[in-house]
């Protein structure tokens, strides 16, 4: 059960965090663990917080709507002010600090920010920073396998060979963050 | 075996069903099932079968009547009001004796309620899918695996006993992804055949009716009695549960669809307060699953009801155990999920008031 990522990703709409739960959950598919994504469909994705719950486990899982996510990636500042709060003790948040311009750090939570989407602005990859910060969320919990990690990217990106490599470079811009 | 591949609830029902050999859809766009419809637009013509946006409901339940009459496995979705809708056709099927497959993705209610996951048509669909004297078929799966695997047996069920047959899923079990494994396709070649349809025969036997229509009273309850002598052997032969640490258990949570995922942690975490609760799950809400219950009534110091809904499964899990241990209720509606530690709290104090 230690094991187990529960993880909000959270933006607005367009903002790829659907997409990048995705990226995640493929990941998990790949490793051939349990899995779950839960996107919000509601009247809530009108109001700036577009946002998925996305579950890897060894376990069957239970509820897919994840309340007190042991991990957050928020792309903006609605969604950071929404979820900060529900992450569980000793969790860790990755946020975009091009978006999010107003940081808070609950005791116990582990908050990183890097300006993910100016990051990729500056190397070209305009829109990939939900990519980035997956990279600097598998750096600080390694929640998959490298090659689970490549292999999600190509499964979710990869149908066109540029998209795939830009999206190659925007997980390293993360990592390596 | 073959592969496994992530796909949201809605998309693996809709595949399934085609795998299944349905070749026609008829539906009508309602969130949140929209994403069947949508699946069935993009793949049903590459099958060669027909995907038809109805102008209502009303007009895709009874494109449904025909093309099933006509002998074609064929299915249509919708959520909460738009089961409403269809509710008059699905009769009218049911009195034909015409099988077919209908989706509800439930949102919350009632009128036009919320879009969120809710299990509030539990009563429709297992009392009152429409007027008079039938039953439908309910199945309840609780995974995107479920979903796949109950849309694929639903048209076996329905073409043997000839009953229209739900598949009641929630917002969250049709939103959500899981990986799946979906079965393999059917040829059209070996779908069972059907000498009742009214399909072209070339004069070669008297013409077949599809029909709802007896003025003659006692014709008609001859033909409903005989229905009913079918329901008698669905009760008896496709009751289908999965029971979860039931053993030992003396607090037995019972759950279906998504409230039965909420259910199952809640189960996991009571364990580990050392507290004995288990889950029996219904698959079947319609026959619904009666033995299960009855086969942890004799250990069992209590029964927890826990739907997304203000308890309607509630009356049948009463019926079944019969008032021998007390059966109380947690639930959450209008498209509220209940959480995990909110069932917790509920299994806590049921285990407190019926403990020595």
């Amino acid at each position: 059960m230690g094991k187990d990522l529960t993880c909000v990703v959270a933006g607005f709409g367009g903002q790829g965090s659907l997409f990048a739960g995705k990226v995640i959950a493929t990941a998990g598919l790949i490793e051939d663990r349990e899995v779950s994504w839960m996107p919000s469909y509601g009247p809530e994705m009108r109001g700036g917080t577009a946002n998925c719950s996305v579950t890897l486990s060894d376990e069957p899982i239970g509820s897919p709507l994840i309340t007190r996510p042991r991990a957050l990636i928020a792309l903006n500042q609605p969604s950071f002010d929404k979820f900060i709060d529900n992450v569980e003790e000793g969790g860790i948040v990755v946020v975009d600090t091009a978006m999010v311009p107003s940081l808070t750090e609950p005791e116990g939570v582990t908050v990183i920010g890097i300006p993910a989407t100016k990051m990729c602005e500056e190397a070209g990859l305009k829109g990939l920073g939900n990519i980035v910060l997956i990279g600097k969320l598998w750096a600080e919990t390694g929640f998959c396998s490298e090659e689970a990690l490549d292999g999600a990217i190509a499964k979710v990106a990869g149908k066109k060979p540029e998209k795939l490599e830009q999206n190659r470079q925007a997980i390293k811009l993360g990592i390596n963050a | 075996m073959a592969e496994k591949v992530l796909m949201k609830g809605n998309e693996a029902m809709a595949e399934a069903a085609m795998r299944a050999g349905c070749r026609f859809f008829f539906g009508y766009p309602i969130t949140p099932q929209t994403e069947v419809a949508a699946y069935m637009a993009k793949m049903m013509p590459k099958v060669g079968g027909t995907y038809l946006q109805a102008e209502s409901e009303v007009a895709a339940i009874n494109m449904v009547y025909g093309a099933s009459a006509a002998g074609a496995r064929v299915m249509t979705s919708s959520s909460s009001p738009g089961i409403s809708l269809k509710s008059e056709g699905i009769s009218y099927m049911a009195g034909a004796d015409l099988p077919g497959v209908i989706v509800n993705v439930q949102r919350g209610g009632p009128g036009l309620g919320s879009i969120q996951p809710s299990q509030a048509d539990y009563w429709q669909a297992t009392k009152a899918t429409g007027h008079g004297d039938f039953h439908i078929v309910v199945y309840a799966p609780s995974t995107v695996q479920e979903m796949a695997d109950y849309a694929f047996k639903a048209f076996d069920t329905a073409d043997k006993y000839r009953v229209p047959v739900m598949i009641m899923a929630d917002g969250m079990l049709g939103q959500m992804m899981e990986p799946v494994v979906l079965p393999e396709a059917l040829a059209l070649e070996d779908l069972p055949e059907k000498p009742w349809a009214t399909c072209g025969h070339g004069h070669k036997r008297p013409h077949n009716v599809a029909n709802s229509l007896y003025l003659t009273a006692s014709d008609l309850e001859d033909l409903v009695r005989e229905r009913y002598e079918r329901y008698a052997v669905i009760e008896e032969t496709e009751q289908e549960a999965e029971t979860y640490l039931t053993e030992d258990a003396d607090i037995v949570l019972v759950a279906f669809g998504g409230a039965a995922r909420v259910a199952r942690s809640a189960v996991n975490a009571a364990r580990e307060q050392g507290i004995k609760a288990g889950l029996v799950r219904p698959i079947t809400l319609w026959p619904f699953p009666t033995r299960a219950i009855e086969a942890v009534v004799p250990t069992a110091k209590a029964f927890l009801d826990v739907e997304m809904n203000m308890g309607q499964m509630l009356e049948d899990v009463r019926l079944a155990v019969a008032g021998r241990v007390p059966v109380e209720f947690y639930g959450r509606t209008g498209g509220v999920i209940p959480t995990p530690d909110e069932v917790l709290a509920a299994i806590v104090a049921l285990n407190e008031k019926v403990g020595e």
